[in-house]
């Protein structure tokens, strides 16, 4: 008995996790009327794994979200415990931010800010059903019995699709450790003509920080000049913990070695691809035998409870293995486990069977985001679901999608990997993965997508006007030390910045294309300077010392653009193109890429394929 | 492939036929013909479609050939754009001086089978031929892995293999370091990439320089002949031919301009270009003349000295000697059918041969001289690399540019992220040849690698 309810939306956003939280505040901060429908209100943006975000190209991706209005960045801003730049003796492109989050206090904020957004409505409830009509969606239907209809809707899974918790031999059905899986929503997929597969990821056991000898283990503080995630914070108010080192030992080893046909991975009860970069500490161990010890971070989950996430060590043996290799380790001798650690499998929609809006070919209407779509991570996550959550409202709009390009951002690879290649494990972010990655910085996120944000309808007034100054800030900078030069006359400065003997007038430009000499020098000798924002005269800095290399990048990316800008029309009938082979068509029909540098970008597609293509456009002039 | 710009290459086989033809075609064609070809007739404008005949002249407005051009509007032609060909002497340093300047111009020398491929992307080949075609652009595109490498028996592409393992493993590495700054990787080991950036920089260098010879091997060699006036290299020009093409006399400064003349010794195209004799000459005309002798040293690949053995030594031999200091060079006694007076020559290092045009005496001597200095060592060595083609030529300087840079930053390592990309340039310009993207399998390498996952 279904009982239709009676208001009608315009975006319904299914799951409430990273991806789920920033599709539906997207959505409604665009103007939609959004419903927001979860399995349980208590674990919203619910870090079911590591406490962090953030890191290599991760770190990336939340300065994206950020930049185009999104809430990630805010939001662990607001309840980091610990923040620490990565890579900052390596050049700003490979420069990334990471902070520990009260995990609490990250699902608090964000719940509160979601509840706080006009026109989005907040429910708990299970989807059973997809309502389809003629090819599109019009609503769902939840588990409780209510129908809910809307124009379109996105869906933000997480592992709960058909999700099988394994420790050791015992498995049962879980959406994450003591939450339901979502049973019907999967099967409705499959009617509706989805290739469905199966992956696996897992977490470590939490243990309690009482138990842990913390005098033994080696103490990581975090950094003492905070640089915030988000473009529109000021500082970090939060207090500041640290984490610790901890390390596996030969004897952890042979624990575990002689527990591996207690494994499920082992014994092939998992049939689900795991992550290669994120392998379990079983896995460690027997494919580098070598390596006689594994490190781990030992990090806080929040800065009040007890619990502690060991990094790098999660596992799906028995709980009984589990505390004998972690008592094998210094500092864990009287470690107590709180929550044993498991290893989930859980469906995943094959992601090329999207369109780079994200949203389905099969179901007009129906997006997809997060680990529905084969990825890992929070902050994969979110940025798709900021997309997808875009894309809905845009197309409730009547507005063509947004599609943001490889040579624009990490969003941009990310989606473009995703309907392009197959999956073959769980995707993660790396920065490799960016072919123009020394464009794609965190310090420029601001730069590349802020104006699409405010063009959206994301991006409010404060962030603009700030966004404008810093723009202003970067051009008047870069004119004063272009103008402005030191002459021998000068000798104060001379001295000051150790030029020894210049014969004539060198502009603070040339200087600065000096390896010794940086911007805050310059800063020092020229005062006019100091009027400009740290992230400004930042900006100003890269572009001198990078200058080569940023414009070499931008001519390969001019060379991409020319593929890129030839659009394959969505009409395009591939079956009436001659000389293509059967392969390459059915590739082409299916996954419809939207230009002839996407579809050259298809595995298997031939540089001759994409020839022929070419010239059957001009032909019908299309291009 | 960028079909945009304007494009330049030779439309004829390279070897030794009278007459060569280099094809322009983009939309710049017209343009780029006419800064530098001015027909005789003087027409104000050229007529599409019509063969007109006059001079190219470079820059300073020095004459590189006299030509006939034609220029073809778009869309009749081969490739639909607008298309200008250049008949020139088929003289391989004749088509590369106009190559070389239209390159400096701004067109890019285009890649094998580039033509077509424009013809067939403009849809001037029917779609019936589509099939054909396109197996025709596979093959460019996959060519050097199927086609070209082949043809040198694989020691090509074994050598850019290797060398592009070695460069990936550290780029494997350089990665890693970038991308997971947290794990427990090997330490950031600066001393073994510079090593391998060093290695690779010399392994391409010595490609490099083997281009030299192979490709005298298929594009032909240039032997300039030098001497001061009278001392029979008009005559040797003649014996070597077995033709009387060089005006021959007893009055010194007979040849005016150089001559150039091809032939073939065991299968070496070659060009023989005769000089005006080297001399401080009052005469304009022939000082011209032994101006442009001179400016044509640095371009030959073998110089003749030859010098009069029926007299004694003198300050202008000296003169032409110190030309020929540095640069490959055979001295060339003459007239050894009369009495010999030359002289102490220990302070040469050049192999000498003693020759009469007169008598023929010297001449296989010299010709087998010829024939090994060009290709004796390779046809030895069968395994030896030899590049023949100059797109994999011009990729692989372009490639040494990348590690040259590359080793620079190795100075300093907090530039990775760019030692990153000048490596990946490297194997993008070794991929062009190898017909593999190298980089493809980069993250499968890090994680088979390395221990990561926190
Ligand atoms: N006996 C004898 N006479 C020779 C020989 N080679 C050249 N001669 C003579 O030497 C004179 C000069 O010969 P050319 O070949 O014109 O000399 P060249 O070096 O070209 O002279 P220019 O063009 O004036 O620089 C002519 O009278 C030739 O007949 C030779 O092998 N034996
Ligand atoms: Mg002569």
């Amino acid at each position: 008995m279904v009982n239709s309810y009676s208001k009608n939306y315009q975006v319904i956003v299914v799951g409430a996790g990273h991806a789920g939280c920033e599709a539906a505040l997207a959505s409604a901060r665009m103007g939609c009327s959004t419903l927001l429908l979860t399995i349980g209100l208590d674990t919203i943006a619910q870090m079911s794994c590591n406490p962090s975000i953030g890191g290599l190209a991760k770190g990336h991706l939340v300065h994206e979200i950020d930049a185009m209005g999104g809430e990630m960045g805010l939001n662990i801003d607001a309840t980091g415990i610990q923040f620490r730049r990565l890579n900052t003796r390596k050049g700003p492109a490979v420069r990334a931010a990471r902070a520990q989050a009260d995990r609490m206090a990250y699902s608090a904020r964000m719940k509160y800010v979601i509840e706080q957004e006009e026109l989005l409505d907040l429910k708990q409830g299970m989807v059973d059903d997809l309502l389809v009509e003629k090819g599109r969606v019009v609503g769902l239907e939840t588990r409780e019995g209510i129908g809910f209809y809307g124009e379109a809707v996105v869906l933000t899974t997480g592992t709960f699709m058909r999700g099988l918790i394994h420790i050791g031999l015992n498995n049962y059905a879980g959406g994450r450790a003591g939450e339901l899986s979502a049973e019907g929503l999967s099967g409705s997929l499959k009617r509706l003509g989805f290739r469905i597969g199966r992956l696996k990821t897992g977490t470590p056991a939490r243990l309690s920080a009482r138990s842990i000898d913390f005098s033994k283990l080696e103490r990581q503080p975090g950094d003492q000049q905070i640089k915030p995630f988000s473009f529109v914070t000021d500082k970090i108010e939060r207090e500041q913990v640290d984490c610790f080192v901890a390390e596996t030992n030969e004897k952890t080893h042979q624990i575990i070695r002689e527990s591996l046909d207690r494994s499920p991975l082992y014994s092939g009860v998992i049939e689900g691809v795991g992550p290669r970069y994120c392998p379990s500490i079983e896995d460690k161990v027997v494919r580098f035998p070598d390596k006689n010890s594994h490190q781990s971070f030992l990090e806080p989950e929040g800065m009040r409870g007890s619990e502690m996430y060991p990094s790098g060590l999660s596992t799906s043996l028995p709980p009984d293995v589990q505390l004998a290799y972690f008592r094998s380790m210094v500092g864990f001798e009287r470690v107590e486990i709180m929550r044993p650690g498991y290893a989930i499998e859980y469906d995943f929609v094959e992601p090329m069977q999207l369109r780079a809006s994200l949203e389905t070919r099969a179901v007009a209407g129906l997006f997809h985001a997060g680990q529905i779509n084969g990825t890992s991570g929070y902050e994969e996550a979110a940025g798709q679901g900021l997309l997808a959550g875009i894309n809905a409202a845009r197309r409730c709009q009547g507005r063509d999608p947004v599609i943001i390009g490889r040579d624009e951002g990490y969003l941009g690879v990310m989606v473009d990997d995703l309907v392009t290649q197959p999956t073959t494990d769980p995707y993660r972010m790396f920065t490799s993965r960016a072919e123009y990655r020394l464009l794609l910085r965190e310090d420029n996120a601001d730069q590349r997508l802020t104006e699409l944000g405010r063009k959206i309808g994301l991006v409010g007034d404060t962030r603009w006007e700030k966004y404008l100054k810093k723009q202003e800030q970067v051009v008047a900078a870069s004119q004063i030390i272009k103008n402005k030069s030191i002459t021998p006359s000068d000798r104060q400065v001379v001295e000051d910045l150790d030029l020894g003997e210049l014969k004539s007038g060198v502009s603070l430009e040339l200087l600065l294309k000096r390896p010794e000499i940086n911007i805050a020098q310059l800063e020092a000798v020229c005062p006019e300077l100091s009027e400009f924002s740290r992230q400004a005269l930042e900006q100003v800095e890269i572009a001198v010392k990078y200058e080569g290399y940023i414009k070499r990048q931008l001519e390969q990316v001019e060379r991409f653009r020319e593929q890129e800008e030839i659009k394959l029309p969505a009409d395009i009938d591939y079956m009436k193109i001659p000389s293509i082979s059967t392969e390459v068509r059915e590739k082409l029909i299916n996954i419809k890429p939207i230009s002839l540098g996407q579809a050259s970008r298809i595995q298997g597609v031939t540089p001759a394929a994409i020839a022929v293509i070419h010239i059957y456009l001009r032909k019908q002039n299309y291009a | 492939m960028n079909t945009s710009d304007t494009i330049i290459a030779p439309a004829t086989a390279p070897g030794v036929g009278g007459i060569a033809i280099v094809r322009i075609s983009g939309a710049d064609a017209l343009s780029a013909l006419l800064s530098y070809f001015r027909p005789s007739a003087a027409s104000a404008t050229l007529e599409s479609h019509r063969l007109y005949y006059g001079a190219l002249r470079d820059r300073s407005g020095c004459l590189v050939d006299e030509v006939m051009a034609v220029y073809m509007a778009a869309p009749h032609t081969y490739t639909r754009d607008d298309v200008v060909e250049i008949q020139c002497h088929g003289s391989q340093q004749v088509i590369t001086a106009i190559l070389s300047l239209y390159q400096e111009h701004g067109l890019r020398l285009a890649e094998p089978g580039e033509f077509t491929y424009r013809a067939f992307i403009s849809g001037r080949l029917d779609l019936s031929q589509a099939e054909a075609v396109s197996r025709l652009v596979h093959a460019k595109t996959d060519s050097a892995r199927k086609l070209s490498l082949e043809q040198v028996g694989g020691a090509l592409s074994r050598e850019i293999y290797s060398l592009a393992e070695s460069l990936k493993k550290s780029l494997v590495l350089i990665e890693a370091w970038i991308d997971f700054p947290e794990e427990d990787l090997p330490d950031e080991d600066l001393i073994s990439i510079a090593t391998t950036i060093e290695n690779a920089k010399s392994k391409t260098l010595t490609i490099t320089s083997s281009y030299t010879c192979g490709r005298v091997l298929t594009e032909g060699a240039s032997i300039l002949l030098l001497g001061q006036p009278n001392v029979g290299k008009s005559s040797l020009l003649n014996a070597l031919l077995g033709e009387e093409r060089a005006i021959v006399t007893e009055v010194p400064g007979t040849t005016r301009d150089f001559l150039e003349e091809g032939f073939v010794i065991d299968g070496i195209p070659l060009r023989l270009v005769d000089t005006a004799g080297l001399c401080k000459s009052g005469d304009v005309v022939e000082s011209e003349g032994v101006r442009r002798a001179e400016e044509k040293i640095p371009s030959a690949d073998l110089l003749l000295w030859v010098v009069d053995s029926t007299k004694k030594l003198d300050d202008l031999d000296l003169y032409v000697y110190n030309r020929c200091v540095g640069v490959p060079t055979f001295l060339i006694l003459t007239k050894t059918d009369l009495v010999a007076e030359f002289g102490d020559l220990s302070f040469c290092n050049f192999p000498i041969y003693q020759i009469s045009s007169k008598t023929g005496v010297g001449l296989d001597g010299l010709r087998r001289g010829i024939s090994s200095f060009f290709v004796g060592d390779q046809i030895s060595a069968p395994e030896a690399v030899m590049l023949t083609e100059r797109r994999h030529y011009e990729v692989l300087l372009f490639c040494l540019d990348c590690l040259r840079r590359a080793s620079e930053l190795l100075v300093d390592g907090s530039t990775l992220e760019l030692l990153a990309f000048e490596i990946r340039e490297a194997l993008d310009c070794l991929g062009k040849i190898s017909g593999e993207t190298s980089t493809e399998s980069l993250l499968d390498d890090i994680f088979s690698g390395f221990c990561i996952g926190k």
